[in-house]
């Protein structure tokens, strides 16, 4: 209110100066009873004698709009730290829900060059992927394995291919031996490839050499990636430059393993034997026919000694070392998931949530015996609506009578509505669970009064039916007080008119009142089905396997099954429900008019 | 009771009202039967008992016998149930005794209609009644639940259900033994800490932040109004378990999952849509020239707030703070994510008692928390009260 306050302070203490046009505003404002902010704005939209200015010269107008302008931000700057609040601790983690239901980089950025390596693979042809594959995908499980990763991935692809965790287990624990035979030889060779000192010098090009540290900011890069730690600071290692043109690959590794060795394992890169992969990369280098002709760094009489040696021993078979870990690794199923699952983003969990797969061939509906969220969605739905029904059942007449009811007896009955309305969540669940039990309350009555045998108790909980009674109780009051204060406006006069111009009881009713309370209904059934369709506590306790919601199956994703990709898409489908319903509700009853008690 | 009828009350004629009297009889008698052993004699025996009451009752003892009658009745009942059942027999038949004695006089006499306007027919006044007795019912369906609990929390065995010590009113049977586990056991005390340390700082949080912003809501030229109130709103419409999945997503990133601090803010978020909609709805009623007036005294916006605004919409405030306080203490599933076992609160371990190792200790803490809500809605519609004569006060 202030800043326009002001400015009619100083247009009031100015109105002699201003003369004429002062004036007239001065009695069209007195000429009516009550004035109005915009009295002066019509007033000078009528005169065509001029605007009408304000104390400072400015028409009064646009200065009517400037303290409106102030009135709107000072209206914004309140509101403004909560929609702040609001949008980081709510808004901001339901979009982290909605991203993680698409979000894949797990894959590219554990295998990373297999990824690169597999854009060329048909899988639709009958071969699994050759020895370049194979070895890209060594490259990577070695470090994955270092980094204990690759458990990681292989829960990934689990949950789209069956066998897969244990097989990145298994492999994760072998791969330090594929290439055993040429390691060993190269080491009983020449001990000195055992030698910590040796490698970093041969690395790093020995002291003042001219140095390259493009391979390891590609390893950094390749690290971070893998991790999402920061591998940022000195390494203690620099890679030679001559030796990275010669051995490009080699180095890389070191680099990753310096890397490694550095900021995870917090050790010192020259005291440190390379790992295995390091080996192997030379190894493979060095019999690829590298030309070490030109070469007169250090250890260059060792690596010329170590390619003769290498020139009889067989050559690394990759393919051949994943196969003898395992088998599986030439199931074509196994290579078409990782493909199938390489892009950052993926659309595999929303498809999953809706009971359909992807495939090389498109996508297809699972197989039958599979499929559980459909049935489970349809539950859901089926259920709130019965739930929604039953509360519209024993609202109404509920509401009716409260509404019809004097005051001051309705306004006591009314304890009886939000008494539990007040109540713990918990409270009346476990009332309910007290209440339905084999041993509980009414099968105790049903009992005594002879109604049912001692051994034939009814079963109500932990089924469909005990969801529905426990909800249809714990919503009910969701859906009397929008129908009660609906039906508080309907007069009751206009029954009796209908009932006197001949009208019958139900004629009365069904023609007169009953459209009246209509939005009344309309309200309260949408305010349950949307409070229904997401529950996940009541029916948790007293669902048993057959009453639950797809709430819990969302939250046994998050907690059990780790799943979470899966937990978000599912949950991105739920909310998409309750927004489509809220947005309904906003136009129907209006956001703003909602009550409470 | 009126004092005044709409109805002229005349006497029933016998050959309506001992029927009526009968049919009922034979109905609660059925119940009795079946309770004993056999339907059919109960059915019987209770129509013709009751018959003969009410043929007794409206030809020898109407008028100023009534009194005498009823008590007879009600005496008679409860030593007949004494017979049949002891001490919960007795009051089962006091009951049915009150009862029919009020029944046979009200029907006998007509005063049925007394209350109804005199032009219904016999199926209007049928059905009047028939809607009363299922609103009746509906409203026990609403009650029983939150009713039984209390008893049973009394209960000295590990039952979910009545002994029959209970039912025999033996006091053997009663014990306060829950209510010492849930005082002396560390996980519930820890649990009731965990829930007052954590309800009050999430409650402040959204009052303070709620209740600017109603104000700010409230002025007639804020753009995208309803856009902003879709998203200050949207916390109590999201589905929980969504809301809980993406804090727990997105508060792990930030490091905040499992901390105090993480459940607080959750908390926080969650009430704010009931502060925000309780306060706006006091502030429809707030008649702005107050501010102006304030204003134009020379009172700076601070000390008008302070002085003007906020006494009057004080109750508005206090009740959205009170529904903000019952969301963060009822809360279960965001804690149940957000939180770690350090920010057990008392509906996680209600929930956990339920759904693992079933111990009536939780019908003890219901019955606690059932009395803090009537205390609550106590509060509630004090305040409301206040904050409509308040309104009534100011000149709007």
């Amino acid at each position: 209110m202030r800043p326009f306050h002001t400015d009619k302070n100083k247009f009031d203490k100015n109105k002699d100066a201003n003369g004429d046009t002062m004036s007239d505003v001065t009695d069209a404002t007195t000429a009516k009873n009550a004035p109005t902010p915009d009295d002066a704005l019509r007033i000078s939209d009528s005169k065509a004698s001029g605007p009408v200015l304000a104390a400072d010269g400015t028409p009064l107008k646009k200065s009517l709009k400037r303290a409106l302008r102030a009135q709107k931000l000072r209206a914004l700057a309140l509101i403004a730290p909560l929609l702040i609040f609001i949008l980081i601790t709510f808004i901001a983690p339901i979009g982290d829900m909605l991203f993680r239901s698409v979000e894949n980089q797990i894959v590219s950025s554990t295998l990373q060059n297999t990824v690169v390596e597999l854009e060329d693979w048909d899988p639709a042809g009958a071969d699994i992927p050759g020895e370049p594959t194979f070895e890209a995908l060594y490259w990577d499980l070695f470090l994955a394995a270092e980094a204990k990763e690759h458990t990681k991935l292989g829960t990934r692809l689990n949950y789209e291919e069956t066998g897969v965790s244990s097989l990145f287990r298994g492999v994760g624990r072998g791969i330090d031996d594929f290439g055993e035979d040429q390691v060993e030889a190269l080491e009983d060779f020449d001990p000195v490839w055992e030698d910590e000192m040796f490698w970093y010098t041969l690395m790093s090009g020995g002291d003042g050499a001219e140095q390259n540290s493009r391979h390891l900011s590609a390893a950094r890069e390749r690290l971070t990636t893998l991790t999402t730690d920061d591998f940022i600071g000195s390494a203690g290692f620099v890679p030679g430059a001559e030796i990275s043109e010669l051995l490009p690959r080699t180095i890389s590794e070191y680099s990753t393993f310096a890397l490694f060795t550095v900021f995870a394992d917090e050790d010192v890169v020259a005291e440190e034997e390379p790992w295995e992969a390091v080996k192997v990369s030379l190894i493979q280098e060095l019999t690829s026919g590298v030309d070490l002709a030109g070469y007169s760094g250090p250890g260059a009489a060792e690596l010329r000694a170590a390619q003769d040696m290498l020139a009889d021993q067989p050559a690394i078979d990759f393919k051949q070392a994943f196969l003898d870990d395992d088998e599986d690794w030439a199931d074509p199923g196994l290579w078409e998931t990782i493909k199938l699952y390489s892009p950052p983003f993926t659309t595999g969990y929303f498809l999953k949530a809706v009971d359909l797969q992807k495939t090389v061939g498109g996508v297809e509906a699972v197989p039958d015996g599979e499929k559980i969220y459909g049935t489970l969605f349809k539950r859901t739905l089926f259920m709130s609506m019965v739930i929604m029904g039953s509360c519209i059942l024993l609202g109404y007449p509920i509401a009716w009578i409260l509404a019809n009811l004097p005051v001051r007896t309705a306004n006591l009955l009314l304890i009886l509505v939000l008494l539990p309305f007040w109540t713990s969540l918990l409270v009346r669940t476990s009332a309910w669970k007290v209440m339905l039990q084999q041993q509980g309350v009414i099968n105790d009555i049903l009992v005594w009064l002879g109604m049912i045998a001692d051994d034939s108790r009814l079963v109500m909980i932990n089924n469909q039916f005990g969801t529905i009674v426990a909800m249809t109780h714990i919503l009910l009051p969701f859906m009397i007080l929008p129908m009660y204060s609906v039906m508080q406006t309907i007069p009751q006069t206009y029954l009796r008119a209908a009932k006197s111009l001949g009208a019958t009881n139900w004629t009365a009713f069904w023609r007169v009142y009953f459209p009246q309370s209509i939005p009344g209904i309309g309200a309260g059934s949408i305010l349950v089905f949307i409070l229904s369709i997401g529950y996940y506590i009541t029916p948790e306790i007293v669902g048993g396997t057959t009453g639950t919601f797809i709430s819990n199956r969302i939250a046994y994703h998050i907690s059990s099954s780790l799943n979470w990709g899966l937990a978000a898409a599912l949950g991105s489908i739920l909310l998409a429900a309750v927004l489509i319903l809220y947005w309904a509700y906003d136009k129907i009853v209006g956001i703003d008019n909602v009550k409470l008690g | 009771m009126a004092t005044y009828t709409l109805t002229h009350v005349e006497k029933k004629p016998l050959s309506f009202s001992v029927p009526v009297l009968a049919a009922a009889g034979a109905f609660a008698g059925l119940f009795i039967g079946t309770a004993q052993g056999s339907g059919p004699i109960g059915f019987v025996g209770g129509a013709v008992m009751l018959a003969l009451l009410g043929l007794v009752c409206l030809t020898a003892l109407s008028n100023d016998k009534e009194k005498i009658a009823r008590w007879l009745i009600l005496l008679g009942m409860a030593a007949a149930g004494y017979a049949f059942g002891a001490l919960p027999g007795l009051v089962v038949g006091a009951l049915f005794g009150w009862f029919f004695g009020w029944f046979i006089y009200w029907i006998g006499e007509g005063r049925y209609r007394a209350n109804l306007v005199p032009y219904l027919t016999p199926g209007q006044v049928l059905w009047h009644y028939s809607f009363r007795v299922i609103c009746g019912m509906i409203f026990f369906f609403l009650i029983t639940p939150i009713v039984v609990v209390m008893p049973l929390s009394f209960n000295a065995e590990n039952f979910f259900t009545f002994t029959p010590e209970m039912l025999r009113f033996d006091p053997a049977g009663y014990s306060l033994k829950h209510y010492r586990d849930f005082f002396n056991s560390p996980d519930w005390q820890q649990a009731l800490w965990n829930s007052v340390t954590i309800a009050p700082v999430a409650t402040l949080l959204s009052v303070t932040f709620g209740t600017l912003a109603a104000i700010g809501l409230s002025s007639e030229h804020v753009p995208f109004k309803r856009a902003i109130m879709a998203i200050l709103i949207s916390p109590m419409i999201v589905p929980l378990i969504i809301s809980a999945a993406g804090m727990y997503f997105f508060y792990s990133r930030l490091g905040l999952q499992g901390t105090y601090w993480g459940v607080v803010l959750a908390h926080a978020a969650l009430g704010i849509p009931f502060v925000i909609i309780t306060v706006t709805a006091t502030l429809v009623g707030f008649d702005r020239s107050l501010t102006r007036a304030a204003a134009n005294m020379g009172a700076n916006p601070v000390t008008t707030f302070f002085r003007v605004q906020m006494p009057l919409i004080l109750p508005g405030v206090i009740s959205g703070g009170l529904f903000a306080f019952i969301t963060s203490f009822d809360e279960v599933v965001v804690v149940l994510f957000v939180g770690s076992a350090g920010q057990k609160t008392l509906p996680w371990q209600m929930f956990i008692g339920l759904r693992e190792q079933i111990s009536p200790t939780i019908l003890a803490v219901a019955t606690i928390l059932v009395s803090l809500s009537i205390l609550l809605l106590a509060t509630v519609e004090v305040l409301r009260r206040r904050s409509e004569r308040l309104r009534g006060m100011s000149p709007g």
